[in-house]
């Protein structure tokens, strides 16, 4: 395996989170160190690699996970993923200086940067995959923390209803993208990125190219933010600002774009792609934008513009030409740069100011002039004014919008839609530094703004420098790296482009000012318009969020309800008829369509003695099923006989094991159940019960049922057992329980060494069970009416208060006083047998089953024989520990394997000779059984004591009456 | 032997379905016994009859002349194991409801 850089970029931040959650609560400076050296270590080491993908290369990690499913952990960088590593780790870093000065000290600063810290893993972890499924699993993570961190402030609503919005919506694009995902590993046959980058031709050729096409869009529209379902953005922005900054400007809306781009040469070019991406990316352009002018909060109008810029990626992805795709690489950078400091500038002023509320904010220049110039060069990159690096993607972009790419209207739009987005925007810039800075101060702010210190001011220094450099010499700064972006997606296709701040006089050029100019010129007439408009003007009314909020309505409350009129019900009796009538048809749907045949062999041999056996095991059963309700102790008593027809049965049929655990476990439910009898209310034939035309029908249609459900097991077992068996496993487990599990009972070697694992996830339920048990009777409150000592008890008692000469409670210390003798001089013998069924296990029948159930059949005697009291005082009997030790042995012994290096429960054996024993089979998957066996006995007679000692506990009844 | 055995599951069955569908919740134990002897029987069926095969290898692992499919065998038997579990759980459970509601009705109030 090694320790591979790329692993350790991947689980840095996840280690880091963890730590900061251990920090204390008011070690903001600590968090601080922490998340910065973490990210700082990240970027550094995302440095590091870049001579490895300079070249085209890519470098990769990969480790077997699923390999049966095609899932593996595969970690790929190349230079698209390097460049965005680069953004995710340098912008983490500087969120994180800006962080410091942003959350205030009353804030839980540990959750915040356990939220961040794993966000940037799993954003890192999408970047990386190698594997579409992995990058699936890492896309539901950035959406979990996106979660986590809109809702960060959880007392305020807003943040809760933005935090839900944003998962409903990116969590089911998600999902969908699963969907699609499945779906290119059914084309291709292999989720791994580099064959499904090969396998263009036969996706786009392939006749489920439309659905997956639409399942994969419909996860990257909406986790970009695209309309239709971009509603959810500008509700994300309750988040605190540097979430605001980092992951709904810089990075996690870039990943549905990201994605996009990733995919681009597998699934672009095909008229459905044009269309689809195009119209999606041309109307979030333009909306956005239009909708950015009228918005009056401050990170509303730059979630609404960044709806825009990602929709302007959006459609230049759409139109398939490389060209295009370089456009949209660098724009995706440029994008982060001066919209990450956007966000941040944002943050300085509602934390100076207290408000950002446009209509509220003015004249702030006079105030903070550094952070005002800073905000007013981002904005002008975001308007695409020249010598910044938007003005040159918008440039690559304006040259792609006109080339013709296919002949549908789309395209013919696609210039002027541009120019009309790209005025927009620059419109809403104007408003922002207007409003903002310039005019005349208000009178009075909430608080009375200052610039703030110098390191929250840096990283938006930092961002708007690179904003100038990358503006006025592309080709030294980004160039090489944009390059080696770029031809890590297309290859050998990657075309010829200049990144240069001067072509001439050109097409581009021209529409860089008609929308400059225009965008002013609508700014001069309607800047006072907009900073009064209520709601956007012509489409206010269409509210994303409110049809969201409709839908919600109507399906998790009134549908809910619906459902839960027509078909719920509390009552238990309809319910379980439902289960068994659905059991029955999923049962008789198959058997209608393939027909019931029976087969041939040993229909004839009837034995009369095994008819006769079960002529009084059902009357036995039929018995018990009518005496239930009146008569428990004999529909116990019934229930006990069949139990041991069905013991005599797996004897006669070759299962001793079966019989052996079977005989023990009777034994035990036979008391376990006695000991509940006490405390169940008394019935008497004579009280009323429903009766009546409707119970009767009721009684005949239950009757049915089980007549139903009887006749068709009967059928169906009839069926099978007549049929000749098809090859199964059977064989081979026979061949090999000697040689490889080095024991002669194959059933008991199945259990304790083939399919070790599966009795060890079993004997943990058998242990959960019993804790449970012991929980629930903790606070056992019986009933009123069963509180009283039991009647045998109350005459006993009073026959020794009658006679002068008699102690009190000698009647009943002498009760059943020879069978408890008995019992009390069985216990040795009960504690060799347990033994002996468990150390002939692995050769003859027996095992750790039946001998733990046998062993704890021997306690529970003892309990009978001696009563609770007498018992305890004299054995230490601590079932939670023997059930803690059986679990531990039983694991300790998988463990062992593991260290020799084997898998995990491999077994070894050998036979030794013990002193006065003899040749004992010695396998490990003995001290397995040892585990099996100890647990079992604990669980067992956790479960019985626990309801035995009811009876000795004063219990307090139930108060039923304050209920009532 | 066969026609025996498979007519036993479906009364076993029956009785079994019928109690769980009555309205005591001791009844309801008793049944889901009966069900669970039933279902072990029926998959325990599932390796078919064989009278004197047991799945165990002579001496040195020899293999004896017949022996029955011990892959049925060995998941019923823990099933046994767990049913006893599963049987203690729920008396628990109905004895905690019967002690808070005072009924032993499985809705834990007398219908109409």
């Amino acid at each position: 395996m090694g320790l591979s850089p790329l692993l350790l970029i991947l689980a840095l931040p996840f280690m880091a989170g963890l730590v900061a959650v251990m920090l204390r609560s008011d070690s903001r400076t600590v968090a601080t160190w922490l998340a910065g050296s973490t990210t700082l270590a990240c970027l550094v080491l995302t440095i590091i690699l870049y001579p490895s993908v300079r070249d085209g290369g890519s470098v990769r990690h990969r480790i077997e996970w699923i390999p049966s499913l095609g899932l593996d952990f595969t970690l790929r960088m190349d230079g698209f993923a390097w460049i965005f590593a680069l953004l995710v780790s340098g912008i983490g870093f500087l969120v994180v200086i800006y962080t410091r000065y942003y959350i205030s000290p009353e804030d839980p600063v540990r959750r915040f940067y356990l939220f961040f810290l794993a966000f940037m893993g799993s954003m890192l972890g999408v970047v990386l995959s190698g594997n579409l499924i992995l990058l699936v699993v890492f896309w539901e993570l950035t959406s979990i923390f996106s979660f986590l961190l809109i809702g960060y402030w959880h007392q305020n609503p807003a943040a809760r209803d933005g935090a839900r919005m944003a998962l409903t919506v990116t969590a089911m694009g998600g999902l969908a993208l699963l969907g699609g995902v499945l779906l290119i590993g059914h084309i291709v046959g292999s989720y791994d990125l580099d064959v499904v980058l090969r396998s263009g031709e036969a996706i786009r050729a392939h006749e489920l190219y439309v659905p997956t096409l639409l399942l994969i869009l419909l996860g990257a529209f909406t986790k970009s933010a695209q309309f239709p379902f971009h509603f959810w953005l500008p509700n994300a922005m309750a988040a605190p600002t540097p979430v605001s900054a980092y992951l709904h400007s810089a990075t996690m809306v870039k990943v549905g774009v990201f994605l996009m781009a990733r995919l681009w040469p597998v699934l672009s070019g095909t008229p459905e792609w044009f269309t689809i991406v195009g119209l999606a990316g041309m109307a979030s352009l333009v909306l956005g934008a239009y909708l950015a002018m009228f918005q009056q909060d401050l990170k509303g109008l730059l979630a609404y513009s960044t709806i825009s810029h990602l929709g302007l990626i959006t459609l230049l992805l759409s139109l398939g030409s490389p060209l295009g795709l370089v456009a949209a690489i660098f724009h995706m950078l440029n994008h982060a740069t001066f919209k990450a400091s956007l966000f941040m500038a944002a943050g300085i002023i509602d934390h100076e100011t207290g408000t950002r509320d446009l209509r509220r904010l003015s004249g702030l220049f006079r105030y903070m002039p550094i952070t005002g110039t800073l905000a007013t060069v981002a904005s002008a990159a975001m308007a695409g004014v020249p010598l910044l690096n938007g003005f040159l993607s918008k440039e690559m972009f304006f040259a792609e919008a006109v080339a013709t790419h296919a002949d549908s209207w789309v395209d013919r739009v696609a210039p002027y839609a541009a120019v009309l987005g790209s005025a927009l925007a620059v419109t809403y810039s104007m408003r922002l530094i207007h409003s903002i800075f310039l005019g005349a101060p208000p009178e009075s702010f909430p608080r009375e703004p200052h610039e703030p210190p110098f390191w929250m001011r840096f990283p938006v220094m930092f961002l708007v420098i690179a904003c100038l450099v990358v503006g006025i010499v592309p080709g030294l700064t980004i160039g090489p790296f944009l390059h080696v972006a770029v031809s890590s997606v297309l290859g050998a296709e990657t075309p010829e482009y200049s990144l240069a701040l001067w072509h001439g006089f050109t097409v581009p050029l021209a529409m860089s000012f008609v929308a400059l100019i225009g965008g002013a010129l609508l700014y001069l007439v309607a800047g006072n318009y907009l900073e009064h408009a209520d709601r956007p003007w012509l489409i206010g009314r269409i509210d994303g969020y409110r049809i969201f909020e409709r839908v919600m309505v109507a399906i998790s409350w009134r549908g809910a309800r619906l459902i839960e009129e027509i078909a719920g019900t509390r009552r238990l009796q309809p319910q379980l008829r439902l289960l068994v009538a659905a059991a029955i048809a999923a049962a008789a749907v198959p058997l209608f369509l393939s027909g019931l045949g029976f087969g041939q062999i040993a229909a004839g041999t009837t034995d009369f003695a095994f008819a006769g056996l079960w002529a009084v095991g059902m009357a036995c059963a039929v018995a018990a099923a009518h005496q239930a309700k009146f008569h428990r102790l004999a529909a116990l008593v019934l229930l006990g006989g069949t139990g041991l027809v069905t013991c005599v049965t797996f004897v006669w049929l070759s299962a001793p094991d079966l019989a052996a655990t079977q005989l023990v476990v009777e034994i035990v439910t036979t008391v376990l159940i006695l000991l509940g009898l006490r405390w169940l209310p008394k019935r008497s034939q004579d009280l009323a019960e429903p009766s009546g035309m409707l119970a009767r029908l009721r009684r005949w249609r239950d009757l049915s049922l089980s007549v139903v459900a009887g006749l068709g097991m009967s059928a169906v077992a009839y069926a099978i057992m007549t049929r000749t068996p098809p090859e199964s496993i059977a064989d081979f487990f026979v061949e090999k329980a000697y040689s490889e599990g080095g024991g002669r009972n194959v059933v008991n070697v199945i259990l304790v060494d083939f399919r070790g694992f599966d009795t060890l996830g079993e004997i943990t339920v058998l242990g959960i069970v019993a804790v449970t048990v012991f929980a629930l009777l903790r606070r056992f409150r019986p009933a009123p009416d069963s509180i009283e000592l039991p009647e045998q008890q109350l005459i006993q008692r009073s026959f020794d208060e009658a006679e002068p000469d008699r102690k009190p409670g000698a009647t009943e210390a002498d009760y059943l006083f020879v069978p408890s003798v008995i019992m009390q001089w069985m216990f040795p013998v009960t504690i060799v047998l347990a033994a002996y069924l468990l150390l002939r296990g692995h050769d003859a029948p027996g095992g750790g089953f039946a001998a733990g159930v046998a062993m704890a059949a021997g306690f529970i005697l003892q309990y009978m024989a001696a009563g609770t009291i007498w018992i305890e005082s004299r054995l230490r009997i601590l079932p939670v520990v023997w059930i803690g030790g059986g679990l531990l042995l039983a694991a300790l012994t998988g463990l062992a394997s593991l260290l020799l290096g084997d898998a995990f429960l491999t077994s070894y054996f050998r036979y030794a000779d013990l002193p006065f024993v003899g040749k004992v089979p010695l396998a490990s998957a003995a001290m397995f059984d040892l585990g099996v066996f100890t647990l079992v006995v604990g669980a067992t007679v956790l479960m019985l004591i626990a309801i035995a000692h009811q009876s000795i506990r004063r219990p307090r009844a139930a108060r039923i009456e304050e209920r009532q | 032997m066969e026609l025996t055995l498979s007519i036993a599951i479906g009364v076993l069955t029956g009785s079994g379905v019928w109690l769980l569908l009555r309205p005591r919740t001791y009844q309801v134990i008793i049944g889901l016994s009966l069900l669970s002897y039933a279902v072990n029987l029926f998959i325990f069926s599932m390796g078919r009859l064989r009278v004197g095969a047991a799945p165990v290898l002579g001496a040195e692992g020899a293999l004896e002349a017949g022996y029955t499919d011990p892959v049925p065998q060995a998941l019923v038997l823990t099933a046994i194991v767990i049913g006893f579990a599963t049987t203690a759980l729920f008396l628990v459970v109905l004895l905690a409801a019967r002690g808070l509601t005072g009924s032993d009705h499985v809705d834990g109030r007398e219908s109409r």
